[in-house]
């Protein structure tokens, strides 16, 4: 799992009938000093996540599973919102 | 996944057997500013997008879980056509 912030969220009318009643936010990685980390992405939101928070998020196939028996077509999926995360200063990226 | 402008077709001929009666496009990965970033790449149509159109596109085995899609030989489908991406300010 890796941390990200949600920064928007992206509207389709059309998609794949598995896509139909999710909600699609926009992440932005962060490192575990808060900053901005890679590239933003779009993840289907298991968690009920909103713009503004601190959520993580799987990767792969696995995006799918909260789901499931739905096969939801999906490579990116926010399993959890984060309340506060704590890193030992001399693990934090400077 | 990840969002894309769709930038051209793909016509292929001789192919795997279980591509056959798909559309494949190319598509261009952009941010949610609308900016291109990335690499090229070619992905299976599965919502009847065309050239011009702002795209959601699964990648990896994933992609084999879109429509129609079942043990086809695809790491990359298109899954929606974006009619609008809302990114807060400072995102």
């Amino acid at each position: 799992m890796q941390l990200a912030r949600v920064i928007g969220d992206v509207v389709v009318t059309r998609k794949d009938e598995n896509l139909v009643g999710l909600k699609l936010l926009v992440l932005q990685p962060i490192g575990a000093d808060g900053a901005a980390a890679g590239r933003t992405l779009v993840a289907v939101d298991a968690a009920g996540a909103g713009v503004g928070e601190t959520v993580f998020f799987v990767r792969g196939k696995e995006a799918s599973f909260p789901f499931y028996p739905t096969e939801v077509p999906a490579d990116a999926g926010v399993v959890g919102i984060v309340d506060h995360w704590d890193v030992e200063t001399e693990y934090r990226r400077t | 996944m990840i969002l894309a402008r769709i930038v051209g077709t793909v016509v292929a001929t001789r192919k795997d057997p279980r591509l056959v009666s798909n559309k494949l496009l190319v598509a261009r990965p952009i941010d949610p500013h609308g900016k291109s970033e990335g690499n090229y790449l070619v992905a299976v149509d599965t919502v009847d997008a065309g050239v011009g159109e702002t795209v959601l596109i699964v990648s990896g085995s994933s992609a084999r879980m879109a429509a129609g899609m079942k043990d086809c030989p695809v790491d990359a489908a298109i899954v929606g056509i974006v009619d609008a991406i809302e990114v807060a300010a400072g995102g």
